[in-house]
């Protein structure tokens, strides 16, 4: 016996058209508000000339003093404005922070969720299994489809990308809390909202600082690819690089989005746990 | 009679899916453990526990480990909710409280310590002993010098701002009764508080707990699976095992008279003497068995309820004959070194 085929594909085909033509508003408010975003904040970050910026950036953990991370640091930035990619980087670091920003601001309530809630998390985790095992490429389609060509479908594929390691991480972290020390809390005549906001929370807080830099590495690496459909910075580089077999201009900027990652890495390390440590997982 | 503190009136805790069938089959056909276990994939928990606590009084509920006393504890603070049964705090049955009215009554009537301290560690000591103060919204001047009280009252004033971590597990306890005691509750419940602690911390604590306990006086449901802590703290004691109170009663009523083979088991390795009178080792007084020869201004007397351990100790520092009087000082009996050896004898089992 032989089973026709389903048509997948016209199905999904239909489902998009309906939703080019009926949520076309809705769009274009999305599309706007991200643009209007990620203009300001690249504006910003090329405000101020390298030499301003770099001794900034690198105060942070001096402050704290935390001097190899400091060092680390600005060997990156300087790497970066030798190289001359400092505006472009600037533009990823803008995409990233953006996307980053937005999807842990999802994140963090669904992860809640998740681990609060059996029947939420009945529901996000099968979706989660499904989004880490697409390939990063597929969401540059429907990202395409809905918002054309530019930064804008750039940063909701990179959100797409980046959202599922920090609702796994605040989930794990929740979950993880001690059951003795739950327990107590609830002896004590803690609310639930008492107990998520005053002990639960703040225990899993490593376990999603784990998932913010996560997610912010998930980003960096989907904004580089990103740049195939029109979100410019460091990886415009590197797909000129490719497509005009200019060898050396690609692994510049390849090592550039290296450079920014230890950057970002070693900041959010900073404003995150102690000496940025962090739980296994 | 004044109402108790808490009562536990016939409360049943089975775990499992079908702990409702299972209740209903052991109500019954009084099915045993195993039976339910292997009909219903239960566990019974709590079997048909009744008592009541006195306002003031340390019951002290003594079993091994898997006996249930731990799940029974968490039902008077309704952390756990009974299969079948009352819970009684004050006369109100707490399980009839709604979500709001259990919050307050935790917060405010009961203070729960347990075994291994579960003390909050992102919270400093002072934040942890304040907590309950804080989710009834006390506002942090009044709750800070309340805990800071506590703090004093536990031996612990210039830690507030230290963490958990940072203190011994002696202190960690310390801090985990201060917390219980915070909000002043009616009731205390401790869960194993010292069992987890080295033997030398625990005996310090278990006698600070003494010397406090005469201090607040509150209402006080203690586990333990130590028979002697038991005795040392309990005013009564509960033995627990498989999930029934198979014996309760003042300490020396346990130890003197165990109902069955398993709290004779259990006895066996307490020292008797304490709870023997001199009554009970005396040879009576008769003046034809020549006690008209002993000159009674020459005596140590004592009273006839005096423990045996206390006589033994003043039989060692003097020679003189022990005389046993009454309660108006009347010589009633003798006790010779023979006497106080067969006791030892008896009481070493």
């Amino acid at each position: 016996m032989e089973f026709p085929p389903i048509p997948l594909e016209s199905w999904i085909d239909a489902a998009i058209a309906w939703l080019v033509v009926r949520g076309g508003p809705i769009f274009d408010v999305i599309g706007k508000t991200l643009s209007t975003l990620e203009l300001l904040l690249r504006d910003a970050l090329r405000g101020l000339p390298p030499y301003v910026m770099i001794p900034l950036l690198v105060a942070f953990p001096l402050f704290k003093r935390r001097f190899r991370t400091a060092a680390l640091l600005l060997a990156a930035l300087l790497l970066i404005w030798n190289l001359e990619l400092w505006r472009e980087a600037m533009q990823t670091v803008s995409l990233v922070l953006i996307a980053a920003g937005l999807s842990l601001g999802i994140a963090v309530p669904l992860g809640i969720l998740a681990a609060e809630s059996r029947l939420a998390r009945s529901i996000i985790e099968p979706v989660l299994d499904y989004m880490q095992t697409t390939p990063a490429f597929v969401y540059l389609i429907p990202a395409v489809l809905f918002f054309g060509v530019g930064t804008v479908p750039g940063i909701l594929a990179t959100m797409a990308f980046a959202l599922p390691p920090p609702i796994r991480a605040t989930s794990l972290g929740i979950a993880e809390v001690d059951p003795q020390i739950v327990e107590a809390a609830v002896a004590f005549g803690s609310s639930r909202r008492q107990l998520l906001l005053k002990i639960k929370l703040p225990l899993a807080l490593p376990y999603i600082w784990v998932g913010v830099n996560q997610c912010i590495m998930m980003s960096l690496s989907m904004v580089v690819i990103a740049s195939l459909i029109g979100a410019t910075g460091l990886g415009t580089r590197v797909v000129e690089g490719l497509s005009q077999f200019d060898i050396g201009k690609g692994v510049e900027a390849g090592v550039a989005v290296v450079a920014v990652a230890i950057a970002l890495d070693r900041l959010f390390a900073a404003g995150g746990g102690k000496d940025g440590s962090k739980p296994a997982m | 009679m004044p109402e108790p503190a808490v009562e536990c009136r016939h409360v049943w805790k089975i775990f499992g899916d079908k702990a409702r069938e299972a209740f209903a089959a052991i109500a019954r056909e009084g099915l045993g453990k195993d039976e339910v276990a292997k009909r219903f994939g239960c566990v019974i928990g709590v079997a048909d526990a009744s008592f009541a606590i006195e306002v003031g009084e340390i019951f002290c509920i003594m079993g091994l480990s898997g006996s249930g006393k731990s799940t029974l504890v968490r039902h008077i603070n309704r952390l756990i909710e009974p299969t079948s049964g009352h819970v009684l705090i004050h006369g109100e049955d707490i399980n009839a409280k709604s979500a709001n009215e259990l919050r307050r009554l935790r917060a405010e009537k009961i203070g729960m310590v347990f075994q291994h301290m579960a003390l909050f560690p992102h919270r400093s000591v002072r934040d942890n002993v304040a907590y309950g103060l804080e989710v009834r919204g006390m506002d942090r001047k009044r709750r800070w010098a309340m805990a800071a009280e506590k703090l004093a009252l536990v031996r612990l004033a210039g830690w507030e701002s230290r963490y958990p971590h940072e203190l011994s597990g002696g202190m960690q306890q310390r801090v985990g009764l201060a917390r219980a005691l915070a909000a002043d509750p009616d009731i205390l419940l401790m869960d194993e508080p010292f069992s987890a602690l080295d033997p030398l911390i625990r005996r310090q604590l278990q006698d600070e707990f003494i010397a406090l306990a005469g201090v607040v006086k509150k209402t006080t449901l203690f586990i333990t699976h130590d028979l002697d802590e038991a005795i040392r703290l309990g005013h009564r004691i509960a033995i627990m095992r498989d999930g029934r109170l198979i014996q309760m009663g003042p300490p020396e009523d346990i130890v003197l008279h165990p109902a069955d083979d398993y709290v004779a088991e259990f006895v066996k390795g307490i020292s008797r003497l304490k709870f023997l009178t001199a009554e009970k080792v005396m040879d009576p007084w008769s003046p034809a068995a020549g006690a008209s020869s002993v000159s009674l201004a020459d005596c140590t007397r004592v009273r006839l309820e005096a423990d045996v351990a206390s006589v033994i100790a003043l039989a060692a520092q003097s020679e003189k004959t022990i005389v046993v009087v009454d309660g108006e000082n009347r010589p009633v009996g003798i006790v010779t070194p023979r006497g106080l050896l067969r006791a030892i004898q008896a009481s070493a089992g």
